[in-house]
């Protein structure tokens, strides 16, 4: 049993009909409970779709589950198919199905429908939302695709001469991050390239255009979270290589390039030469200056978290100074992404360990998803969004990729936009008295609407304030045993004239400073020693 | 006077009361019980929410909430996994160490509740045998109590009717001789609780208490001299309890519009044998001032056709305020449940023969609805959009729980949210 507040993955139903919703032609008929409806919205809310997604409910009831749950099931799988009349279904259990155990699969072949009726078995209570919907898409593709599989152990006939190298693009579902703009871009490259699309899954792909997946000279595996299995497995029956770098940021994307490239014998200099991207200029103008080193927390999909640090690292010149995911089936990559930028890589699923890895590093900017954006605003720290799980606003009406050239300069934007601007930010360091500049102020461009919040300036031991009237109390010279050291008012003034952003990091140095060395008030000159100290 | 005169008594042998019902049996498109949690956390202070349940019923609280992300939620889930249903013992030994962590972290908590799922229910995790264990072990600072919001057995608002159920027995009792007091029972919005409060007040009703309260510290006690009235239409086993608790219940419309917030003032006040011109001096400015409110929102309401798909259970009380008060047309109506005895004085409102429906098949209730082309659907968030994307203009009902609509001031809010789509349709050249 795990206490949990907020969840990064819903539920493996919830994967499944991300594939099912993405797709045409295949409907799911899932056996739940009438509350498991909810998941709807996810799509016609939270995304914006115009449709319902092509899930059917069995919506049984407690007084049902003493008499005939499985009749139930049957009587809404062959309804599903009278009215939607689809190419293809996928059935199986939510969370609370699979414990009465009607075996949806079984119960679906006895009513011999006329189309092919995949059955999923998603462990509800193993698994999450990711794996289940990786899970679906490679049963799909195995069942569609496995009948055109060439004997075992024949080799992939070359590609004949003057036919143009072709792949699939896959992994894009419904509910994705950018998944819809990723695939525009990424298929716009790929046609630069001179690289035909055989077929793009599960998103638009009906289950006859699975069947045609063997076609392709090889695959662009564009999630790996979804299409990792599948690829994996139309690797070993068809012979299919995939493409392993990931198109996001100029680096990743000149990366993708050489390696589709080279596996369909395409010379990539053209396209090299002429990055259609401003990224790299905008970063190397001088206004980016003040982006160096801004310290960045990254947290996401393994996929986004480890394209994110390196985009930040690389190509806007930030100091990564945490990495996680919540995808534990990645874990090992975003371990050894995390060694490059040296730091302890944070493998969870638990807001509130998020929540406070996050306080703990004092980051300047936070890339993350829709919670991340909720911590940051907690500890008033500028967020962008990098990963699902994400909210409406995360799905814009304007064309967005987070992948291929144009996908860099939406990063540039969406990472830079959160930040002071390089003059505004050291006006606010000179002159934090200024009416305008106080702490609460946020970067002029964004208007008054972001929340700042941060620890008091006053440690509640030490208010400022009017001094107290009154005879002086005599300063001790020694900190009590143990005891923390106490600011003097002109220190703690000091000490606001800093950037809010490392006030509370500059605070715990020179209270660790003084404690250190038994030093009992802080006073100014507390404050610069123990700055010069720890800048050595 | 005020537009009193023109209510008609409701036993006038019009209306709904024995029309007959299309009852459905399909898919329902309706939140479960767990869904209530999104209010009642805010409503109570010092009460937490823990679900037993499924990843899934963490993901459907967060995301019902519109995924607001409060920094301290006082609601959380404790995800069930494999060796939690291998054996119950186990189970109920992880629960205690989640509780007891949680307790910890949070001493701020006086009343905790343990929400029972789907899946504890399947697996009969006895909850209730676990809430008396609990609160053995952290009396007197936390009481802790139980109650299910599965969607097997309760659908969206029933899960309020089932947390306020859990209370009853543990409030405190009346003493016999204590003066009759008034109980208004349902989770309201504060400023309508106060303003409800005061016109109570006026009328001369001494003890005014309300179910739930704002502190779980501040349980209103219940005896022989208790009358209650029900403020939400979904409290039946609420309602139930409180009798068995020797409390009456005063039957009346609910206090939506102008019109049911007099209805529903003026049972209280012949309850308390208060003669009719005290209650009119009391009820007419507000009436007045909602009616007025309202003009706007009538003139462009009057003769829209409205379907319901079921939902809150709001519904009737609803299709009353909009047909009599706004001059709607009711096309059908849509319950997840009829309550007809709650219910009743409602049903007598409707204009006779309104298309009543209980229960869902929400592929057929959409073919209905296609084929009678409304003006206006009421429906829930997942059929929203694809309605509009038909070109079929809707009023989402979550709204209708997490916006205060009950009482005078609130009238013409009320209307403002049916009328509110209607005048974007209009607007919009895109
Ligand atoms: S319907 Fe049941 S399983 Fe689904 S969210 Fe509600 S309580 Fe949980
Ligand atoms: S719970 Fe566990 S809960 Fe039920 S579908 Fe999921 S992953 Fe699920």
């Amino acid at each position: 049993m795990q206490l949990t507040l907020w969840t990064y993955e819903g539920p493996t139903h919830v994967g499944a009909m991300r594939i099912a919703t993405a797709m045409e032609g295949l409907h799911y008929v899932l056996h739940a409970p009438q509350g498991d409806t909810y998941a709807d919205l996810l799509f016609t809310m939270i995304e914006r779709r115009n449709k319902r997604p092509p899930v059917t409910y069995t919506t049984f009831q407690a007084r049902d589950l003493g008499g005939d749950t499985a009749e139930l099931f049957k009587i809404a799988a062959r309804d599903a198919y009278e009215r939607f009349r689809p190419q293809a279904m996928i059935v199986g259990s939510s969370c609370t199905a699979e414990l009465i155990q009607d075996d949806p699969g079984g119960l679906a072949r006895t009513l011999g429908l006329p189309v092919p009726v995949v059955p999923l078995d998603l462990p509800a209570y193993q698994r999450k939302e990711n794996w289940a919907a990786a899970e679906t898409f490679y049963q799909l593709v195995r069942a569609f695709a496995g009948p055109h599989a060439p004997p075992p152990g024949t080799p992939r006939p070359p590609r004949a001469a003057g036919v143009r190298a072709s792949c699939n693009l896959l992994g894009a579902t419904a509910l994705g991050f950018r998944h819809r703009d990723d695939v525009q871009e990424i298929s716009h490259l790929l046609g630069r390239l001179g690289v035909d699309i055989n077929v793009a899954a599960p998103l638009g792909a009906r289950p006859s255009d699975l069947a045609r997946l063997g076609a392709a000279d090889f695959n662009v595996v564009l999630y790996p979270e979804v299409a990792g299995t599948a690829a994996a497995w139309l690797g070993r029956i068809f012979g299919q290589p995939s493409v392993k770098a990931v198109p996001i940021g100029i680096g990743g994307t000149c990366d993708f390039v050489t390696e589709v490239a080279a596996l369909a014998g395409i010379d990539p200099a053209p396209i090299l030469a002429d990055l259609p991207s401003r990224l790299p200029w905008y970063s190397r103008s001088v206004d980016s200056t003040y982006l160096t080193g801004k310290r960045v927390f990254i947290f996401g999909d393994a996929l986004h978290a480890i394209a994110a640090a390196r985009v930040a690292s690389e190509e806007l010149g930030f100091q990564v100074v945490g990495l996680g995911t919540y995808s534990r089936e990645f874990a090992r990559d975003v371990r050894a992404a995390a060694k490059l930028y040296e730091v302890e890589p944070l493998i969870s699923d638990d807001y509130l360990e998020v929540e406070q890895t996050i306080a703990a590093a004092h980051p300047e900017l936070v890339l993350g998803t829709q919670m991340e954006r909720h911590i940051a605003k907690k500890l008033g720290v500028p967020c962008a969004v990098i990963s699902a799980p994400v909210h409406v606003q995360d799905f814009p009406a304007r064309y967005a990729p987070q992948m291929g050239f144009e996908g860099a300069n939406v990063l540039y934007d969406t990472w830079v936009h959160p930040l002071m601007m390089g003059l505004e930010e050291h006006l606010l360091t000179m002159f934090r008295e200024d009416f305008e500049f106080h702490d609460a102020a946020a970067p002029s461009h964004l208007g008054g609407g972001l929340e700042r919040r941060e620890e008091p300036v006053a440690p509640a031991s030490a208010p400022i304030g009017p001094a107290p009237i009154g005879p002086a109390v005599a300063a001790p010279t020694v900190a009590a045993a143990g005891g923390a050291a106490t600011w003097a008012p002109e220190a703690e003034k000091e000490l606001g004239k800093i950037p809010f952003f490392v006030r509370g990091k500059a605070r715990r140095n020179t209270e660790r400073f003084a404690l250190e060395r038994g030093v009992a008030v802080i006073t100014v000159e507390t404050l610069y020693d123990a700055k010069a100290h720890f800048a050595r | 006077m005020s537009g009193l005169a023109a209510i008609p008594s409701t036993s006038a042998s019009t209306g709904c009361g024995d029309a007959p019902v299309l009852r459905e049996r399909g898919q329902r498109e309706v939140f479960c019980g767990l869904t209530g949690i999104v209010w009642l956390h805010r409503k109570i202070q010092d009460a937490f929410f823990l679900v037993v349940g499924s990843r899934t019923c963490a993901h459907l609280i967060q995301s019902a909430a519109g995924v607001m992300i409060f920094a301290e939620p006082r609601f959380a889930t404790a995800i069930m996994d494999d060796r939690d249903l291998a054996g119950l013992a186990d189970a109920n030994d992880e629960l205690d160490r989640v509780v007891t962590r949680l307790i910890e972290r949070r001493p701020d908590i006086r009343l905790l509740f343990l929400v029972g799922s789907c899946p504890s229910e399947v697996i009969k995790l006895d909850l209730s045998r676990a809430a008396a264990r609990l609160s053995q072990r952290f009396a007197p600072a936390v009481r802790v109590l139980s109650y299910s919001g599965s969607g097997i057995e309760t659908t969206f608002t029933e899960g309020e009717d089932a947390c306020l159920a859990a209370l009853v027995p543990t409030l405190p009792a009346e003493p016999a001789e204590a003066p009759s007091a008034l109980l208004v029972v349902g989770a309201l919005a504060e400023v309508v609780e106060d303003q409800l409060g005061r016109l109570l007040a006026a009328l001369g009703i001494g003890t005014v208490r309300f179910l739930p309260p704002r502190r779980a510290t501040e349980l209103p006690p219940v005896g022989r001299n208790t009358r209650f009235i029900l403020a939400q239409p979904f409290l039946a086993e609420t309602a139930r309890l409180l009798e068995k608790r020797g409390a009456r219940r005063i039957a009346a419309p609910f206090p939506l519009g102008a019109e049911g917030t007099t209805l529903w003032l003026r049972a209280v006040a012949d309850a308390w044998g208060i003669d009719a011109a005290t209650t009119r001096g009391v009820t007419a400015v507000g009436e007045q001032r909602a009616r007025q409110a309202m003009t706007r929102a009538r003139e462009l309401l009057a003769g829209k056709r409205i379907f319901f798909f079921p939902d809150s259970q709001l519904e009737i009380p609803l299709a009353r305020f909009l047909s009599r008060e706004l001059g709607m047309e009711l096309v059908e109506v849509g319950t997840p449940y009829l309550h007809r005895q709650l219910l009743a004085e409602e049903l007598a409102l409707l204009p006779a023969g309104t298309a009543l429906s209980e229960g869902q098949h929400v592929d057929n209730q959409l073919d209905r609805a296609r084929a009678a082309r409304p003006d206006l659907v009421v429906c829930g968030l997942g059929l929203a959009n694809p309605l509009e994307a038909e070109g079929i203009t809707t009023k989402w009902s979550i709204e209708l729980l997490f916006t205060p609509i009950q009482g005078y001031e609130q009238a013409a809010d009320l209307a403002e949210l049916f009328a509110r789509p209607l005048v974007r349709r209009a607007r919009l050249r895109v």
